[in-house]
C-alpha cells in the first residue's frame, strides 16, 4: 500500500519546524511504523537528503525510547502498544498520517522527532531507589512478601518511561510515571523505610522540572503502552499526602 | 587465503589467565584477600570510566560510585535505563536450591561448563556460580519484583534444559525488573554525585597513555562534537556483537564498535565464532525486516515443537492429524525432549527445514504448539506463564497462539564471543575492563538460559568493583591530561573516520550494505559452518567493504544529530570484524556449542568436539594495517567438570 506522511521536520530546538509531505510506497501490512519510516529513510538516503531522526532500540516494546505521535495520539491508536509494535496492517492504503514528537515543556526538543526526556531521569534519581549497597542485602528469602502484593508491585513497575504519559495529557503531567515508581516501591517491604522521603523528594522534583499537575483526565492510562493503571496516581496522592501529615521526611 | 594452523596449539607467552591457585572453592576469597584495597578516603581520587549502562555497566557503575569512586558512565540511548539488558525476558539463575531439588553451586558450577561444551575457564565459572546467591540478595533488596509463591517467599523455574528449578523470573520480563534495580542504584549514585552520567555518547576510541587504557574519545551524539575523557582505568560494558548479523534479537543500535575499536588498540578478541542461536524468534516476514524478536525459551517448558512429517504439507495446522506431525526434538532427544540447549534446538530446526518440513510462506519455521498444554492446564494458566509473549507474538504476526500453533525460527541472540579478559576481567590492555556480553568470559562456546543476566550482575556487582581496587592499589598511575599527545592522536583518527565516512557520497545506504553482509555471515557463519562456506565468506567481505567505501552514502554533518552517519560508523566496523569472525571459525575445526562445522559431526549428526587440539581460546591480536591477525592461545584444564560428549538423548 501507499501512505501519505506529514512529518515534524525541526532541525535544532532554536529552529522553526513544520510538518513535511512524504510518500510511503510498497508499504507492507506486516511492516512496524518505523521499519516503515526505515524505508522511507532509506529513500532519502539514496537521494542524499537528511532522513527523518527518530528514536528507538530495542524494538520489541520493552526499552522506551520509541516515541512518536501519530495521527495525534501517542504511540498511535492500538491500545497497549509502543510504536515499535504499530503493524502497517492497521493502516489502509492512501491513508494520510501525521508523525509528530512528544510535546511537553519537561521534554525539549532535540531534532525532528527526538525530544530529551532526561526529566525522568532526574526524578527517578530525586528518590526512586532503594538505598541499599551491595554487599549488605540480608538472605533473598528473609522478608516473606504476599504473592499479591509481588504482583501489584510489578504491575506497577512494568512501566518504560516512555513518556507518553505526558505526551498525551494536557496538562503534560508525569503523574503516571511517578506514581508507578512510587506504588512499585511503597507496595513492597523494602521500599518502607524511604516511603516518606521519596514521595516527597519525587514530587518535588517533578514539579520543578516543569511537569503539569493531574487533573484526572485518563488520557494517560489511554494511551500507555503497558497499561499502567491510574490508580497509581491515586496511590500517589495517597503517600504524598501521608508524607505532608508525617512532614515530609 | 589462510593457511590451517598447526595442532596442538602452544599456549601463548602473551595470555596469562592470572588464575589464583588453590581449590577452586577457595580460590576467589583468597584472591579477594591478597588483592590490594584503595583506602575509603582515596577513591574519590580515582576516576573511573565505564561505557555501557545495562547489567554488567549499570551495576558496575552504581557499585563504583558506593565504594566511593569519581565514576563517569557513559551511554548511547537518551537514559541510562534503556540499555539492552532490558530486553531478557526468561530469567535470572542462581544456586539457592530453595526448591530443595539438589541444586549447589558445584551442580550450576558443573552445568555451565558442560553447557558450554567445555571451552570456558573453570575458575571463571566456578565464581560466577559462588556469586549467583548473593545477586539474588542484592536485587530482591533493591525492591524487584520476583515472582512468589503464595507463602511470600520467592517462586523458581525450570529453564533452558536445567534439571534443578533455579531461576528466577518477574513475569516475561526479568531483564528490565533486574536492570530498573541498576539503575535505581545507578541514579541514586548520580543524585550523590558519585557518577556522573553521559547518555547519547558513542564511544569511538580508547586511549592508551604508557601502554595502559587511560581514557575514550566519544562522540556527543546530539551536538555531533568528538569529547575527551580521562580516567585511572576504563570500563567496557558495551554488549555483544549480534547486529554483525543484520538481523539478530538485539536492539538496533546495539553495536560492536566499542570492542572493536579497543581490539585494534590492542586488546584481544577471543573465540568471535561463539555465537549463539535462539530457537525461539518470531520468523522473518520480509526485506524490510530490522530486527528479529525473539521469545522467551520458557515457551519451550509447555509447548511441543513440531512440523508436518511429509514434507511440503500445506495444510493449516489444525489440519494435520496427530499421526501425520513430527515432533522432532521430541523424536530425536527422549530424555529432554523440548528442553535440549538453544544450539541443539535451532540445529534441529534447520535441518527439518532444509528436508522441506519448514511451515509458513518462507517454510522458514516450525511450530510451537501450546493446544496440549491448554487442555492440561487451562488456558488461564497459560496466560498467567506467558500471557505477554502470546500477546507480543499475536501484535507481531497477526495470529492468535491460543488457537494457531506460533512459528518459530531461530534467529542470533547472544554471543558468547568477545574481548579476552583474565580472572580479574582485565583484557590485553592494561587497565582496560570488559564486562558482561562485551568479554569473552564464562559461557565458553554456548551460554545456558538465564545466564547472562546472571553473568551481567556478578561482572558488575561484585567481580569489576573487587579487582579495579586491586588494580589501582598495585599500579602506579601518574596524571594524564586530556590535552596530551595521546588524546591529540586518537581523537584525529576518530575524526579523519568520520569525514571519510561523509566523503564518500556514493549511492548506497549503509544499511543496503549490512544487509547484505548479514546474509553473508547468516549463510556461512551461521547455525552450520563448513571451510568451504567459510572461504566464500572470507573471500566476499572485503568486496563488500571495499563496495561500503567506495559507494556509501552518508548525508548530513558530522556535528550535528546524524543517525547515518552513526549507523554508517557500525557497519564500517562490521565489515571488518566479519572478517575476523569467519576466520575464527575457520581455524576452529572442530564443532562445540554454538559452533557447529559439518566436516566434525557424529554419525547421529551432533556435534563433535576435539578436545586434543581445540580444548583451548583462541584470543586474535590486531597486527595493524593489512596484516593478518595472529591467533593465540590460552589452553583449558579441567580439573573439577570432566569433558564428555554432551547427550541430551
Amino acid at each position: 500500500m501507499k501512505l501519505n506522511l506529514l512529518v515534524w521536520r525541526q532541525a535544532g530546538p532554536n529552529s522553526p519546524g513544520r510538518m513535511v509531505p512524504y510518500t510511503a510506497n510498497d508499504v507492507s501490512p506486516d511492516m512496524s511504523f518505523l521499519e516503515m519510516l526505515d524505508v522511507v529513510n532509506e529513500g532519502l538516503i539514496t537521494r542524499g537528503e537528511d532522513p527523518i531522526a527518530f528514536d528507538s532500540d530495542c524494538r520489541e516494546g520493552i526499552c522506551g525510547m520509541c516515541s512518536l505521535v501519530i495521527n495525534g495520539v501517542p504511540h498511535g491508536h492500538e491500545l497497549a502498544t509502543t510504536v515499535c509494535q504499530l503493524h502497517m496492517r492497521h493502516f489502509s492504503d492512501g491513508d494520510t498520517v501525521t508523525i509528530e514528537p512528544w510535546r511537553a515543556r519537561a521534554f525539549p526538543h532535540t531534532k525532528d522527532l527526538i525530544v530529551d526526556r532526561s526529566a525522568m531521569d532526574r526524578v527517578i534519581a530525586a528518590g526512586g531507589y532503594v538505598s541499599i549497597n551491595v554487599g549488605g542485602a540480608p538472605e533473598a528469602n528473609s522478608i516473606p512478601v504476599p504473592r499479591d502484593v509481588a504482583e501489584a508491585a510489578m504491575d506497577s513497575a512494568a512501566c518504560i518511561a516512555c513518556g507518553a504519559c505526558v505526551a498525551a495529557c494536557k496538562n503534560a503531567s508525569a503523574a503516571l510515571f511517578v506514581g508507578a515508581k512510587i506504588a512499585h516501591l511503597a507496595l513492597l517491604p523494602q521500599g518502607g523505610p524511604e516511603r516518606t522521603r521519596r514521595v516527597a523528594a519525587m514530587v518535588t522534583q517533578m514539579d520543578a522540572e516543569g511537569f503539569g499537575n493531574c487533573s484526572n483526565e485518563g488520557e494517560c492510562e489511554a494511551v500507555c503502552p503497558k497499561e499502567i493503571s491510574m490508580a497509581n496516581i491515586a496511590r500517589l496522592r495517597r503517600e504524598y499526602a501521608r508524607a505532608m501529615w508525617r512532614g515530609g521526611k | 587465503m589462510t593457511p590451517p594452523v598447526a595442532a596442538p596449539a602452544e599456549a601463548s607467552t602473551r595470555l596469562d589467565a592470572r588464575v589464583p591457585d588453590g581449590p577452586i572453592a577457595a580460590k576467589w576469597d583468597r584472591h579477594q584477600f591478597e588483592m590490594k584495597l584503595v583506602n575509603p578516603a582515596n577513591r574519590r581520587k580515582f576516576t573511573i570510566i565505564v561505557v555501557g549502562t545495562g547489567l554488567a555497566g549499570g551495576a558496575a557503575a552504581a557499585t563504583l560510585g558506593e565504594l566511593g569512586y569519581n565514576v563517569l558512565n557513559f551511554c548511547i540511548q537518551d537514559s541510562p535505563r534503556r540499555a539492552h539488558s532490558i530486553a531478557a525476558q526468561g530469567g535470572i539463575n542462581a544456586a539457592k536450591n530453595y526448591q530443595n531439588d539438589g541444586d549447589s553451586i558445584q551442580r550450576l558450577f558443573y552445568d555451565t561448563v558442560k553447557g558450554g561444551d567445555y571451552r570456558a575457564r573453570e575458575a571463571n565459572v566456578f565464581r560466577l556460580a559462588q556469586l549467583s546467591v548473593r545477586i539474588i540478595d542484592q536485587c530482591v533488596a533493591q525492591g524487584v519484583p520476583f515472582a512468589r509463591e503464595y507463602g511470600g517467599l520467592l517462586d523458581n523455574r525450570s529453564f533452558g534444559g536445567a534439571q534443578v528449578s533455579r531461576t528466577f523470573y518477574a513475569r516475561g520480563q526479568t531483564g528490565q525488573q533486574l536492570l530498573l534495580g541498576a539503575y535505581q542504584s545507578l541514579m541514586r549514585q548520580v543524585q550523590a554525585g558519585t557518577v556522573r552520567m553521559f547518555p547519547r555518547r558513542e564511544m569511538l576510541d580508547v586511549v592508551i597513555v604508557g601502554g595502559r587504557a587511560r581514557g575514550i574519545i566519544v562522540r556527543n551524539l546530539v551536538t555531533g562534537q568528538l569529547e575527551r575523557y580521562e580516567g585511572h582505568a576504563v570500563v567496557l560494558a558495551t554488549g555483544g556483537y549480534g547486529n554483525a548479523y543484520f538481523l539478530s534479537t538485539n536492539a538496533v543500535n546495539s553495536n560492536a564498535t566499542a570492542i572493536w575499536r579497543a581490539y585494534k588498540r590492542g586488546a584481544f578478541f577471543a573465540n568471535p565464532c561463539f555465537t549463539q542461536i535462539h530457537p525461539t524468534c518470531i520468523p522473518v516476514s520480509g526485506e524490510h525486516q530490522s530486527k528479529l524478536t525473539l521469545m522467551s525459551e520458557s515457551l519451550r517448558n509447555d509447548g511441543r515443537v513440531w512440523v508436518p512429517a511429509q514434507a511440503r504439507d500445506t495444510r493449516p495446522p489444525n489440519q494435520i492429524p496427530e499421526a501425520e506431525r513430527d515432533y522432532f526434538l521430541e523424536r530425536r532427544y527422549p530424555a529432554f525432549g523440548n528442553l535440549v540447549p538453544r544450539d541443539v534446538a535451532s540445529r534441529a530446526a534447520k535441518r527439518v527445514c532444509d528436508e522441506g518440513q519448514g511451515v509458513g510462506g518462507t517454510g522458514l519455521s516450525v511450530y510451537l504448539d501450546f493446544g496440549d498444554a491448554i487442555k492440561r492446564l487451562g488456558r488461564d494458566t497459560i496466560k498467567e506463564r506467558y500471557g505477554n509473549l502470546f500477546q507480543m507474538y499475536q501484535k507481531i504476526t497477526d495470529e492468535d497462539p491460543y488457537r494457531v500453533p506460533m512459528r518459530i525460527y531461530p534467529a542470533i541472540h547472544y554471543t558468547m564471543g568477545g574481548l579476552w579478559v583474565d580472572y580479574n576481567l582485565m583484557s590485553t590492555i592494561p587497565g582496560l575492563f570488559v564486562l558482561g556480553e562485551a568479554n569473552f568470559s564464562d559461557h565458553g562456546a554456548n551460554r545456558l538460559g538465564a545466564s547472562a543476566l546472571m553473568q551481567g550482575l556478578a561482572d558488575g556487582y561484585f567481580v569489576a568493583p573487587s579487582t579495579l581496587a586491586g588494580y589501582i592499589g598495585s599500579t602506579s598511575l601518574p596524571a594524564v591530561a586530556t590535552d596530551s599527545a595521546e588524546f591529540d592522536e586518537t581523537e584525529r583518527a576518530v575524526r579523519t573516520r568520520i569525514e571519510r565516512l561523509l566523503a564518500v557520497g556514493g549511492r548506497r545506504t549503509p544499511r543496503s550494505i549490512h544487509r547484505e553482509l548479514g546474509k553473508v555471515l547468516w549463510d556461512h557463519v551461521g547455525m552450520a559452518r563448513n571451510e568451504a562456506g567459510l572461504r566464500r565468506a572470507l573471500a566476499r567481505i572485503p568486496e563488500l567493504r571495499e563496495e561500503f567505501w567506495q559507494n556509501v552514502s552518508v548525508p548530513g554533518r558530522a556535528a550535528d544529530l546524524n543517525q547515518a552517519l552513526e549507523y554508517a560508523g557500525r557497519v564500517a566496523d562490521y565489515l571488518e570484524f566479519a572478517e575476523l569472525l569467519a576466520r575464527d571459525a575457520l581455524e576452529r575445526r572442530e564443532s562445540c556449542g554454538g559452533h557447529f562445522r559439518e566436516e566434525y559431526q557424529t554419525p547421529e549428526s551432533e556435534a563433535l568436539r576435539d578436545d586434543e587440539r581445540f580444548a583451548h581460546v583462541a584470543a586474535w591480536e590486531h597486527t595493524g594495517g593489512q596484516g593478518s591477525p595472529v591467533r593465540h592461545v590460552e589452553p583449558l584444564i579441567f580439573e573439577y567438570a570432566h569433558p564428555s560428549q554432551r547427550s541430551y538423548k
